[in-house]
């Protein structure tokens, strides 16, 4: 009961409409297990205080980000959404959020990390009527997770938490992962593959002989370039994320620009899909616009495929492709985005509208299967020819 | 070559048809084409005369049908009994063995019976098909004897003939009427069977009482239901919009008014005396002339002046209507009908071509109704059901013009709804447009539809009202399932975080979700909609939880007195007989004494 003597309900003005509970907000200063305590402590209060139980989740849309001119980085804004138990289109939701706290707790409590789609196994079961399970499928715990980590201000990691590995990494850099020492210039042709979480209790550099770091979307391109050597020759690490690089890839070419001190490349398909690759990398993504600053890489160059490149190096018109309308939407969304207003990329995006077609990297390999390693990319930095 | 023959032979051959030799071949006109239909159409025209005899001298009726199997195939004998006024003695043979003999066909008055062919017509059936004559006992009153007659028809000449007559020592009732009549016909229940019948008279007919038993020995009782007779329907003069150029020349020369516009003024309704100066004047007749000498093209030219929409003569005086009413349609709806919820619509009268109706509409939905059924329409023309042609009946069109989806039932393009629904109408008037003799549906008018159409939506909007309110009701339980499931995993997760047990706080949340979903539903009773359902005089909802289980039949010997409101239900009473069958639909205790009465 209320000690104000105000007795049962919520607290009402004098009009009678029911002040808004304030934001449920979580102290920087706290650990993720500290943070997910005062999440249930909150719960607990509020219950106490017959007050609809919440949490506010920030908003992860256009609308709640902004681009720091300063900083070069997509950051959060300060909207928020709330959900609360008794609503029935949030309840399942509130309810969820819960179920995924407490399933962070317990990794936290036994000090194991697992994958979201473990967590999703461990939280899922079917409720007490039968007709219901807490999750259908992880694609309704994922976005979940995602909420808990923005509400709380912690990150997966922090949590215990990773997703499925993705990425490689090859070159002359040597460094520590859980204890053991690697040498990233003696991986064979497969190369040494991303964990999801590189954060520095896992992960620490020993020392490199690199010049540079060059990120390539496709794998395929990525392996020619392994093959051919091009890393020893250039002496530069070469990583690729296989698509949109996970976010273990992500942070950890943020560890090695920051820590190594190494300017990074990246080089994708000419299309609206690898801009956005590139853009991601360099500024932080909508969704995840929490984290930037853990790692977007503001000073990253994109080194192609340009729109401009297939005049430049000669490629034939057989190995575009034509834009579609998805294709042609989507670039047209990006040329409004603040981070793509810059010339360069104005220039860059109207060129491949205006030519109507967009190129895949493998299209070099039309000009000769080591064209790339041997031509493209040395002239290309040799022209410091990037934005 | 055929030889030729002579208008002299020719002529010997022609004869008049006697009506009796035209109806034993032409019966399916009159209702006897089948086994099962003769037996239905004899017991409805016995009844109909009963409640009309009863209702025109001011005694609430009390009906005893008796069906018991006779000797031979298919030979049933049809009983039926009144406490109606009796029978002047010398009538009863012109009565029931003279076919077009009545009171009813020369008045424009609301009656069930219209033509003086039905009981007679019965009658001829039974001859026809077992040789046998009606029997017929009859008393005036207690001054007078009773008498027993039978009546035998003679088919040639359309004459009845009185047998065996003869005066009772002593007759179980002061005043009343026995039919007895022995037809070949066949037996059966359900649909257009003469339970299903009796059921809907039953329902139509709060003010009477109806005893009814099958020829294996089952016996129904419905109690009467509310305690007067409807207000006795007034005779009108036939309005000018409504009459036919043939009736008009008829009534010219019939009439025993000196001149035209005396005639036109004295007997038609709202033709004032100006009025039919004038309309006189336009068809080109002098006023005073004497209307047996007007010609033919003259009368032809009166009648355009009447129906002559420059015209402006006032529709006709309704009070002559006698419908139902809302209460007593409640009451018979809810002595015949389990269900949950009632809704009852009467309109102000209308008049279709120069002849005034009203109609009346009845909805039961819910409790033993079948959901999954399409809705019954339960149709009456002058408070006597309508058992055949419900496809080709403007009353069932009417019904399925209705878009019933707005009421939140399911409806198939161009079909009656689905659901626990019974939609009753009551279509009275002086002159009901039949669409054949044998006066089981309908004629399609606009006019007519129009209105049955606007009752029908008008009672729908209620049960619309009601049958959402009941699905918040059922979503407002669901939302608190919903809640406290969740709590469950809430109080588990935090448990969990905690380490502790958190009791207090699940007891706190559950609380709070029972508020939450009380909240919702109080806010929902006070919906204004709401309580102006509750308030209405025109419904009655009838709590399915607290309705006593009620037997398939109740004995007679069940007395209970006091009125009895719509929506009250009599206590249970065990059923008496076991090998009983249901009737087509649940038949409700017996309620009420009434003026106790041996009809057996």
């Amino acid at each position: 009961m209320a000690k104000s003597g105000s007795g049962a309900g919520p607290k009402t003005r004098s009009d009678g409409a029911a002040i808004e509970p304030e934001r449920l907000r979580f102290p920087a200063r706290l650990d993720a297990k500290a943070k997910i305590e005062h999440l249930a402590k909150k719960t607990i209060a509020m219950a106490r205080r017959e007050v609809d139980p919440y949490v506010d989740i920030p908003s992860r849309t256009l609308s709640n980000v902004t681009f720091s001119k300063r900083r070069k980085i997509i950051e959060m804004g300060d909207a928020t959404q709330r959900r609360t138990l008794f609503n029935l289109n949030q309840a399942r939701k509130y309810m969820q959020t819960l179920l995924v706290a407490r399933g962070c707790s317990q990794l936290l409590d036994e000090q194991k990390t697992t994958s979201i789609r473990d967590l999703y196994y461990m939280s899922k079961h079917t409720l007490a009527d039968g007709r219901e399970n807490t999750f259908e499928g992880q694609e309704e715990s994922d976005p979940i997770i995602e909420d808990l980590e923005v509400t709380l201000g912690a990150l997966r990691e922090e949590l215990h938490l990773f997703a499925a590995k993705r990425g490689s990494a090859v070159g002359p850099l040597t460094l520590v992962d859980a204890g053991d020492v690697i040498d990233l210039s003696r991986m064979g042709s497969g190369g040494w593959s991303v964990p999801g979480i590189v954060e520095p209790g896992t992960i620490r550099f020993v020392g490199h002989g690199a010049r540079f770091i060059l990120l390539v979307e496709k794998e395929a391109v990525w392996a020619r370039l392994n093959e051919d050597k091009f890393w020893r020759r250039h002496n530069c690490i070469l990583v690729t994320g296989q698509g949109q690089p996970s976010r273990g890839v992500r942070r950890l070419l943020y560890r090695m620009v920051d820590e190594l001190k190494l300017p990074l490349y990246v080089f994708v398909d000419n299309d609206p899909w690898g801009y956005y690759i590139h853009s991601v990398v360099k500024q932080g993504s909508i969704g995840l616009a929490f984290e930037s600053k853990r790692m977007a890489v503001p000073r990253a160059r994109f080194i192609g495929l340009s729109s401009f490149d297939p005049g430049n190096y000669d490629l034939s018109e057989d190995v575009s492709i034509r834009l579609n309308d998805q294709d042609r939407s989507r670039a047209r969304e990006i040329l409004n985005y603040e981070w793509f207003k810059a010339k360069p990329w104005q220039k860059e995006i109207r060129n491949m509208l205006r030519s109507g077609v967009k190129w895949e990297l493998e299209a070099l390999s039309s000009k000769g299967i080591s064209f790339v390693t041997e031509e493209f990319l040395p002239r290309k930095i040799a022209d410091r020819d990037w934005i | 070559m055929a030889k030729r023959v002579t208008a002299e032979t020719l002529s010997r051959r022609q004869r008049e048809i006697s009506v009796s030799e035209f109806f034993a071949k032409n019966r399916h006109l009159l209702g006897f084409d089948s086994l099962r239909k003769a037996l239905l159409t004899t017991v409805k025209e016995a009844v109909d005369n009963s409640l009309d005899a009863c209702e025109e001298a001011g005694i609430l009726p009390e009906i005893r049908v008796e069906l018991e199997a006779a000797e031979g195939d298919n030979r049933y004998l049809v009983r039926v009994t009144d406490n109606g006024p009796g029978i002047v003695e010398a009538q009863a043979p012109r009565i029931f063995g003279q076919l077009l003999y009545g009171s009813k066909f020369h008045s424009l008055k609301q009656s069930r019976g219209q033509q003086g062919i039905g009981i007679s017509a019965a009658a001829m059936y039974g001859q026809l098909t077992t040789g046998k004559p009606v029997s017929v006992v009859s008393r005036t009153g207690p001054g007078s004897p009773a008498y027993a007659m039978q009546v035998v028809i003679d088919t040639n000449t359309n004459r009845p003939k009185a047998v065996g007559k003869k005066k009772l020592a002593e007759w179980r009732l002061d005043h009343g009427t026995r039919v007895e009549l022995e037809l070949e016909a066949q037996y059966v229940k359900g649909r257009q069977s003469v339970e299903e019948f009796l059921h809907q008279v039953a329902v139509a007919n709060p003010h009477a009482t109806l005893h009814y038993r099958s020829p294996h020995g089952e016996e129904t009782h419905y109690a009467r239901g509310v305690q007067s007779n409807p207000a006795p329907p007034r005779e009108i003069k036939p309005h000018p919009h409504g009459v036919e150029l043939g009736v008009l020349m008829k009534m010219l020369q019939s009439t025993e008014h000196a001149t035209i516009s005396r005639c036109l003024s004295r007997d038609f309704s709202r033709v004032s005396p100006q009025m039919a100066v004038g309309l006189a004047r336009r068809a080109g007749i002098d006023p005073k002339a004497r209307p047996g000498t007007v010609v033919r093209k003259a009368v032809d030219k009166l009648y355009q002046a009447l129906n002559d929409a420059a015209t402006r003569i006032r529709p006709p005086s309704t009070d002559c209507l006698s419908p139902i009413g809302v209460q007593e349609l409640l009451a018979g709806l809810t002595r015949g009908i389990r269900a949950e919820f009632y809704g009852v619509e009467t309109r102000r009268p209308a008049v279709y071509r120069g002849n005034p109706f009203q109609v009346e509409v009845g909805l039961a939905w819910g409790g033993d109704l079948r959901a999954d059924d399409l809705a019954r329409v339960l149709r009456f023309a002058n408070r006597v059901p309508l058992q055949y042609l419900a496809g080709s009946c403007c009353i069932t069109k009417a019904v399925m013009d209705v878009s019933w989806r707005n009421y939140g039932l399911t409806q198939s393009r161009g079909a009656l709804p689905t659901g626990p629904l019974i939609v009753l109408v009551h279509l009275a008037s002086v002159w009901v447009p039949f669409s054949s003799e044998s006066k089981v549906a309908v004629a399609d008018y606009d006019e007519i539809r129009k209105e049955i159409k606007l009752a029908v939506q008008t009672c729908g909007r209620r049960l619309g009202r009601y049958v959402k309110r009941k699905a918040r009701a059922r979503s407002e339980a669901r939302r608190r399932e919903v809640f406290n499931l969740y709590i469950e995993e809430i109080v588990h997760s935090v448990e969990g975080i905690t380490g502790r047990e958190q009791k207090l706080f699940r007891d706190r949340l559950l609380a709070m979700s029972r508020r939450k979903t009380e909240l919702a539903g109080m806010l929902e009773e006070q919906n204004a909609s709401a309580d102006e359902l509750e308030a209405s005089d025109n419904v009655v909802v009838v709590d399915p939880n607290a309705a006593p289980p009620v037997p398939d039949r109740a004995p007679a010997a069940v007395a209970q007195s006091g009125d009895v409101k719509p929506g009250e239900t009599a206590p249970a009473e065990p059923a008496e007989a076991a090998e009983s069958v249901r009737p087509p639909l649940p038949v409700e205790a017996e309620r009420d004494p009434g003026p106790q009465m041996e009809l057996l």
